[in-house]
């Protein structure tokens, strides 16, 4: 059977992961490579590098960050941010990343999405949908916070909103070739209260693809409630792994417990 | 030992390498006949569409000499469905080597398509998933499948089952990524460099 997928989310800044970790096995807390392959060896399903610089200069010490990651690494592993063009796209994946994550430049200009698809295969292309509840203000009686259609998407790290609905963008991206979609809550990120659910579900229901949920995480029940009640593909957490507040086997064991099929490994 | 992997215009050659340089075996990728032909091991992987794959194949013969090879060649993804009778991917005559069709995985059941992700594979059999644990799990991606047929030697199911794994004489197939499936792909790839194979 299929199983659902847990994804540890790494950010890197010129090289380097950027919130800290408390793996104390670690030699160098900082080094991806070396936590990527921690999680890879943990039971982890996917990795997801987010790099939260672009200069051209970071750019290349990104380049040579995924290939040292692509040597280390038996998984499938994610690289995004920044990536806004055919070339940077070439340049991750013949460096050994297998999949890419793109975001505001998929909203700035959309027909990247068919390009890219068209050029390496949906398989590859990830759209991250960043997206946040705005109250609409002529209807007090939908304003409720987990009414998906009030959804909007955001980008530039989930400060600038869009005039894009979320339900739609997301069947957008996949009618332009998307392989798979992240999505992102900003009401929920940060917030250890659990994933926004009937948005995810909301979703997961309208696109055909499959849909890696983020934001929220706090407890291994949160999982449990992304998987059934948000109907996600993936759950995807940072700080939690990284500061092992949970334990990615003790996790996959206990999603599988509660009938989650999950990928054990040994 | 001469290992070859065939270039040509898919994708995914590099995790492929990648996973070559982890168990430490050497390589060359090229699409050179004489290369080709002296290398004690082909590898022939792959991710894309099946239409225009096959045609470059054709552009430049390998459709003729992959099925005339007699060293173990390993297709994989895309080059697995290659190697079949026909797909439905846009109705493509494929080269053959494995007697089954290529059909389109049902979107069926709330099934999402493609298939993506880990799924478990069983009845296991053959030199390629020795010391493997029967429902060992896989990285899948594809939206095409063979069906099951005599040639199968790893069953998968998603919507119906389908072959995982098929194998003909010198000629091992496998629908899954190996060189992006953990510990288990990995010990497939080294199966297949083994020495004694």
């Amino acid at each position: 059977m299929l199983t659902k997928r847990i994804i540890p989310c790494l950010d890197i800044k010129d090289g380097r992961t950027v919130k800290g970790t408390n793996f104390v096995n670690l030699r160098d807390a900082g080094d991806p490579v070396e936590l990527g392959a921690i999680y890879a060896r943990q039971g982890a399903d996917e990795l997801v590098f987010l790099d939260i610089t672009a200069t051209v200069d970071e750019r290349k010490t990104l380049i040579e960050l995924v290939r040292r990651v692509a040597h280390a690494v038996n998984i499938p592993f994610t690289v995004g941010g920044g990536i806004s063009s055919v070339a940077d796209v070439s340049a991750l994946l013949n460096a050994g990343a297998d999949k890419v994550s793109i975001n505001s430049s998929a909203v700035r200009n959309p027909a990247l999405i068919d390009q890219l698809a068209l050029e390496f295969g949906s398989q590859c292309i990830v759209v991250a949908i960043d997206t946040r509840w705005i109250p609409a203000s002529d209807d007090t009686a939908s304003n409720e916070m987990s009414s998906p259609r009030q959804h909007i998407v955001h980008t530039h790290g989930g400060r600038k909103p869009t005039h894009l609905r979320t339900l739609e963008w997301a069947k957008e991206v996949e009618n332009r070739g998307a392989g798979e979609i992240l999505l992102t809550s900003m009401d929920t990120d940060g917030t250890k209260a659990g994933f926004a659910l009937e948005l995810t579900a909301a979703v997961s229901g309208a696109a055909h693809i499959p849909v890696i949920a983020s934001g929220g995480a706090g407890t291994m029940d949160h999982f449990v409630d992304v998987f059934t009640t948000g109907k996600a593909d993936a759950g995807l957490a940072a700080s939690i792994f990284h500061f092992k507040e949970i334990d990615i086997p003790e996790l996959k064991q206990y999603l599988a417990q509660q009938g989650i099929p999950m990928r054990l490994t040994n | 030992m001469k290992t070859v992997i065939i270039k040509y215009n898919a994708g995914n050659v590099q995790s492929v390498m990648y996973a070559l340089d982890r168990i430490g075996a050497s390589y060359l990728l090229t699409d050179d006949e004489a290369e080709i032909r002296s290398a004690d091991k082909v590898i022939f992987p792959g991710v894309g569409e099946a239409s225009t794959a096959m045609a470059y194949l054709r552009e430049r013969g390998l459709d003729r000499l992959i099925p005339s090879l007699k060293q173990p060649v390993l297709g994989t993804c895309i080059g697995m469905q290659l190697m079949c009778r026909h797909s439905e991917e846009n109705n493509t005559t494929c080269m053959g080597i494995f007697d089954i069709d290529v059909r389109r995985l049902p979107a069926a059941d709330g099934l999402k398509v493609p298939h993506m992700g880990w799924n478990n594979i069983n009845q296991l059999r053959g030199p390629l998933t020795n010391g493997l644990p029967d429902n060992a799990y896989m990285y899948f991606v594809h939206s095409y499948a063979a069906d099951v047929c005599p040639e199968t030697v790893a069953v998968c199911e998603y919507g119906r089952p389908f072959s995982a794994m098929l194998q003909k004489d010198n000629f091992y197939a496998a629908q899954f990524h190996a060189e992006i499936s953990g510990n288990v792909g990995q010990r497939v790839l080294e199966n297949f460099l083994n020495r004694s194979l």
